[in-house]
């Protein structure tokens, strides 16, 4: 088969979307521990991010790579979303979703946009201050900003609102896609049973997790 | 049972349709959904109407012809029925129902609630089948020792009857549960292996090519099927097609 053909097939896009999926989970899970330290240790928290902050694995292959991932999710999530809405030209007058299969599963465009404006808000946050910091400015390594930079965030109370909304519809993104990603890869078998409690659980562990420091360190200013 | 009926009208193809209200009466609950527009179309051939075209042929659950979205749902509201099957005691007196065609691209309108699902036997014609002599020295398929499970797997797959309610209610109008169950019914057994790798690569470029969406697995076809096709068969297809791409 040619490869043109096997990349415009569906089940290529929707392993591709599954394994972006599954690449985003485990980049929030580990973004997830590394925060919690912050709760915990201040002195934790900075070494950890001044490890993750200069390590030239990290910096030059593994956010290139995370970055790609971004990017390449949410632009095939456009992309599909847009092709099967025009696989129904006319709707239907009375559709009943809600009878056969779940909101989140239905929406995985609002949960993922609302992410998608997140991330902006946090790039715009922490991701760029942090390259202006360290490759424009080129400023003196410092191993204890970190946690400074982090608690002063949260002081404002509408940032820790629009954190916490956006990590709730994580949370649907989540409920649905943490499942539907290895049913993509095809993996489904006695196994799975198991594996959708594990699902359920990251999806609300996570980014409930997530709202717990924020608001940990808006109230603890 | 006095009803309010609420109908997709449309001429042909190519006219516009639109939803044409009709009320009805004296619908006992013991009938079937078919017979009641078999009712409602005898009064509107009395009146010189024309009456509402709609796909049938066994009536009894078996062929996958008769469709409709009933009230939101692909074969109506009752759970591992086709429409054929479906009675009259799952509505109240009263109820209003909306009657529409299945909606894909895939399946155009040809009037009124018949649909054109002909890209199914397009996908069927692409690998849905394995190549043997049948011409009177065929060999008894018994003869082949196939695995409990297999067999078993095999069988529910094939239960599949073509009807595209799975479609009709994706709201992607994937076709996914239906490909892949043709996939699985001939993947899972020894005569099937053979045509394995083309089977799956032809059957969803075909599938592709008729333009159905792509699955998000939201499982709203398995609820939907009339015959209980479970969505393991979308995750063996996947794995059935991702090593046929590795080796073609
Ligand atoms: C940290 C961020 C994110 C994570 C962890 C994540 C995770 C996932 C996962 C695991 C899936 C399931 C894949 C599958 O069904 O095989 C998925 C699907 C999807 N995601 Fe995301 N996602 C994220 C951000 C986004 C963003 C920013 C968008 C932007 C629109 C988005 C849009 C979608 C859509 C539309 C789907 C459904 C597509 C499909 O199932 O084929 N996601 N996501
Ligand atoms: S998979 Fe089920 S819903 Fe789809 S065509 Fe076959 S029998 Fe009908
Ligand atoms: S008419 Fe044959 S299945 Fe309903």
């Amino acid at each position: 088969m040619a490869k043109s053909a096997l990349l415009k097939s569906s089940i290529a896009k929707k392993v591709a979307m599954a394994l972006s999926g599954l690449f985003l989970m485990l980049f929030l899970a580990q973004h997830f521990f590394i925060n919690m330290t912050s709760v915990f240790s201040a002195d934790t928290f900075n070494s950890i991010s001044h490890f993750m902050g200069n390590n030239p694995l990290v910096q030059f292959v593994i956010q290139p790579i995370l970055i790609v991932g971004v990017v390449f999710h949410f632009i095939m999530g456009f992309v599909l979303d847009f092709k099967n809405r025009s696989a129904r030209p006319i709707s239907y007058a009375k559709n009943n979703g809600a009878a056969n299969s779940s909101w989140a599963s239905r929406n995985m465009i609002v949960s993922g946009s609302v992410v998608l404006a997140f991330i902006a808000l946090h790039f715009y946050d922490f991701w760029f201050p942090e390259m202006v910091y360290k490759y424009v400015d080129v400023n003196p390594l410092n191993e204890t900003r970190y946690f400074h930079e982090l608690a002063e965030k949260f002081e404002s109370p509408v940032r820790t609102a629009l954190y916490s909304i956006s990590f709730l519809l994580l949370s649907l993104h989540l409920w649905h896609g943490f499942n539907s990603s290895f049913q993509s890869v095809g993996f489904n078998n006695k196994y799975s049973r198991s594996l959708h409690k594990l699902g359920y659980a990251f999806a609300i562990v996570v980014p409930f997790g997530f709202i717990f420091i924020a608001l940990f360190h808006h109230f603890n200013h | 049972m006095k009803l309010t009926l609420k109908i997709w009208r449309q001429k042909n193809a190519a006219a516009e349709g639109k939803i044409v209200e009709y009320p009805i009466d004296h619908i006992e609950p013991d009938m079937s959904f078919l017979e009641m527009l078999d009712i409602l179309n005898d009064e509107l051939i009395m009146k010189g109407d024309e009456p509402v075209a709609f796909d049938h042929d066994c009536r009894e659950g078996i062929c996958g012809m008769c469709s409709l979205y009933i009230n939101g749902e692909a074969h109506g509201p009752d759970r591992g029925v086709t429409t054929c099957q479906l009675h009259m005691r799952m509505f109240k007196d009263g109820d209003t129902i909306f009657i529409e065609p299945f909606r894909a691209k895939a399946f155009p309108v040809i009037k009124d609630l018949v649909v054109d699902r002909s890209s199914f036997d397009r996908i069927q014609h692409a690998g849905g089948f394995i190549s043997v002599n049948t011409s009177g020295n065929t060999i008894d398929a018994n003869t082949i020792p196939v695995n409990k499970k297999d067999a078993d797997d095999a069988f529910d797959a094939a239960a599949c009857i073509g009807c595209g309610a799975c479609v009709a209610s994706c709201k992607n109008s994937s076709a996914m549960l239906f490909v892949a169950a043709k996939v699985s019914q001939y993947a899972l057994l020894p005569q099937g292996k053979i045509e394995a790798t083309d089977r799956v690569l032809n059957m969803v470029s075909q599938m592709d090519a008729e333009g159905f969406g792509n699955c998000t697995n939201t499982g709203a076809c398995e609820v939907e099927c009339p015959k209980g096709i479970s969505l393991e068969n979308i995750a063996r297809m996947n794995r059935e097609y991702m090593s046929a791409s590795l080796k073609g």
